[in-house]
């Protein structure tokens, strides 16, 4: 599914210093069913977001409306636990086009990045920085730089550069996928897999 | 050049390496199940294209399907539109579909061993992160999102770089009580949910060569639980033995042209690893989770780790303890339990079911808990039966549902009250995973069958007939 390329983004962000935040959190297992892409972001972070009874939860970072923006801030492992992509889609659906953290886990990032969702892994220090920058002043502006790969907090300058293979930069400048690149390879799959015992 | 397993299947299926990017990797067999590919199809519908293979693609009815009265109408009109969906996408692909009902029916990673899907040295994916059980036959099998699903559905590839090694080498004998499930929470209490994040995992040493299949089944499960992508063991004579004459198993001069190749499947002696660990077996007692994650977890005899001890975030360790209203220091052992799951592709195969009624029989389920008992397929459902395990948790009280995913991941109705505590034997102990506000407790059938005996976290063997020396 095609999305909005992705070059810079300045935005403000929602800090969530929560560390291991798993993709059950992100979207529980029961709003999966689905069989359209549509409407997830409404579930994004349900049991956090809102109370049984489905009122808000107050103290939750989501429903506090000085926290807003198209950057979601998360602390060390992010996107642990299941394949679904589901938590990827709400987190796009939700309004995010990227998500900052430490570390991330494998198949979240990887969902991220099919989605349209870039994925910045910073050092844990600049992850830090950016919290504190935030806790300081609720409004911070981060700039993100995908050309450049670059991560800048807007009023102090301090900035970082990140880590993304060129494949994947490329394609999330142009708003690409993986299914266009490899339908246009196909005469070389049938070809290998002639040769394959499958 | 040495080569690690890994490698070596690996590379035998890279149809081309992009530079600076990742690999396409040709995919020899592809599962799929309800919820993560109604969106999948509908890509492949907007570009008016059909599956490529249909003939290395199965599909099956597992996660969000009733375990009572399979027979009757799905009541949940979203579970039964999903249903309906992968039926009418694999009907439309003729994709064979194992939905409700169907002999073969059962949880996607039990089913494919069963009926010889899962093969040594094959690519093995899935839009479920558990596909890493399939490792257990040297096969290199790991979960992928739906946009995945998608490209392996059109084109039998994806796109990912190469992941790193790790060898995680554990030797000597276990101890009694020990389970393979034991060995796996071990290992993630060590390396934490992180710890083998970009990597892929062999497993290496005695206690894997002396695990059974499904052994080396529920090791392999986990290791997605300490972020690895997917583990593998080497295939042996055990292997071979356990996939010989079953359904999609090659035949005749097939066979013995694939053994040849499966015979080369084992990491080189001097293949380099990116990172090695060693384990000792006589180390690992029986395991329980105490947080919300599944490297939270400790010898079930001992206590719940101070903050202070325990490695990252005090705030996310603290909130984790507050979830579940437990206190630092505690001891696991007599805390009172409300429910008991038995199954999921963990722990829901026949080897699991003799484990739980081996402690269960001659006793009595404690009338303070609800037990859900989940055969991981029809195929288990029959050898429960066959083998006499039935009568046996019938007279202890206990009740036997119909296979699905169930209160792994409560998509159906089997979902943990808020609040209750649950000792289950599946993969997850995350928030609300098995129902909003519910409370996990991982651990082996062996301890989950002694909780549901005494009503209370139990070291199991404590109820094991053990031999006079």
């Amino acid at each position: 599914m095609a999305y909005d390329k992705f070059n810079i983004l300045k935005s403000s962000a929602v800090p969530l210093p929560i560390e291991n935040v798993d993709t059950d959190q992100i979207i529980p297992a029961r709003f999966l069913k689905a069989t359209e892409r549509k409407g997830f972001g409404d579930n994004l972070f349900r049991d956090w977001r809102y109370n049984q009874d489905d009122t808000p939860k107050e103290q939750f970072v989501l429903n506090n409306p000085i926290y807003k923006g198209k950057i979601l801030v998360g602390g060390k492992n992010f996107g642990s636990g299941s394949s679904r992509e589901h938590a990827a889609w709400a987190v796009y659906d939700y309004g995010f086009r990227c998500v900052i953290s430490s570390f991330f886990a494998d198949i979240f990032r990887n969902n991220c990045l099919n989605v349209g969702v870039l994925p910045v892994q910073v050092s844990p220090e600049f992850l830090d920085s950016i919290f504190k920058a935030i806790e300081k002043k609720p409004n911070t502006e981060l700039e993100v730089d995908l050309s450049l790969q670059k991560i800048t907090i807007v009023d102090t300058e301090e900035n970082e550069n990140f880590v993304i293979n060129a494949y994947k930069k490329e394609n999330m400048l142009n708003g690409f996928d993986d299914i266009d690149y490899l339908l246009n390879i196909k005469k070389d799959i049938e070809a290998f897999a002639a040769n394959t015992p499958l | 050049m040495s080569k690690t397993l890994f490698d070596k299947v690996w590379d035998s299926h890279v149809v081309k390496h992009i530079e600076k990017g990742p690999d396409v990797l040709f995919i020899d067999r592809h599962l799929v199940h309800e919820v993560t590919s109604p969106v999948a199809f509908l890509g492949l519908k907007n570009r008016n294209i059909k599956v490529m293979y249909p003939e290395h693609t199965f599909a099956t009815a597992d996660h969000n399907t009733p375990t009572r009265n399979q027979h009757l109408p799905v009541k949940d009109k979203l579970s039964a539109n999903q249903l309906k969906a992968l039926e009418e996408n694999s009907k439309a692909h003729n994709i064979p579909y194992w939905g409700l009902g169907h002999e073969k029916n059962g949880i996607v990673h039990v089913i494919g061993p069963e009926n010889g899907i899962t093969l040594p040295g094959a690519t093995i994916v899935c839009g479920d992160s558990h596909t890493s059980t399939h490792g257990a036959f040297g096969a290199i099998a790991f979960g992928i999102g739906t946009s995945e699903v998608e490209m392996v559905l059109s084109t039998q590839c994806i796109m990912q770089p190469k992941a790193k090694s790790m060898r995680i080498n554990i030797d000597g004998d276990l101890n009694i009580g020990v389970t393979p499930k034991d060995v796996a929470l071990y290992i993630i209490s060590k390396l934490t949910t992180s710890g083998a994040t970009g990597y892929f995992v062999e497993y290496s040493g005695k206690v894997f060569r002396d695990m059974s299949m499904e052994g080396r089944m529920t090791v392999c499960n986990l290791s997605i639980e300490m972020g690895a992508r997917g583990g593998m063991i080497a295939p042996d004579e055990k292997t071979f033995e356990y996939i010989k004459g079953r359904e999609y198993t090659p035949k005749g001069a097939e066979w013995d042209k694939a053994m040849a190749y499966w015979k080369t499947l084992y990491s080189d002696k001097d293949a380099i690893f990116d990172s090695e660990l060693f384990f000792n077996a006589s180390e690992i007692e029986p395991m329980i989770t105490y947080g919300t994650n599944p490297g939270m977890g400790i010898g079930i005899k001992n206590g719940i780790p101070q903050a202070e001890t325990v490695e990252g975030g005090n705030a996310t360790y603290k909130k984790s303890l507050a979830y579940m209203a437990f206190n630092e220091g505690e001891a696991m052992i007599g805390k009172p339990i409300d429910f008991v799951f038995l199954g999921s592709c963990t722990n829901g195969r026949i080897e699991d079911f003799r484990a739980f009624a081996s402690i269960v029989k001659g006793r009595k389920k404690a009338d303070n808990v609800t037990a859900w008992l989940v055969p991981g397929s029809h195929r288990v459902e029959e050898s429960i039966q066959e083998e006499g395990i039935l009568d046996i948790l019938q007279e202890a009280g206990f009740e036997l549902r119909e296979p699905g995913c169930s209160a792994c991941l409560a998509m159906n109705d089997d979902k943990i009250p808020a609040g209750k505590y649950a000792v289950s034997t599946s993969n997850r102990n995350f928030e609300g995973r098995q129902g909003p506000g519910s409370r996990t407790l991982l651990a082996s059938p062996l301890v989950a069958a002694a909780a549901a005996i005494t009503g209370k976290v139990t070291d199991p063997r404590e109820l094991m007939q053990v031999e006079a020396v």
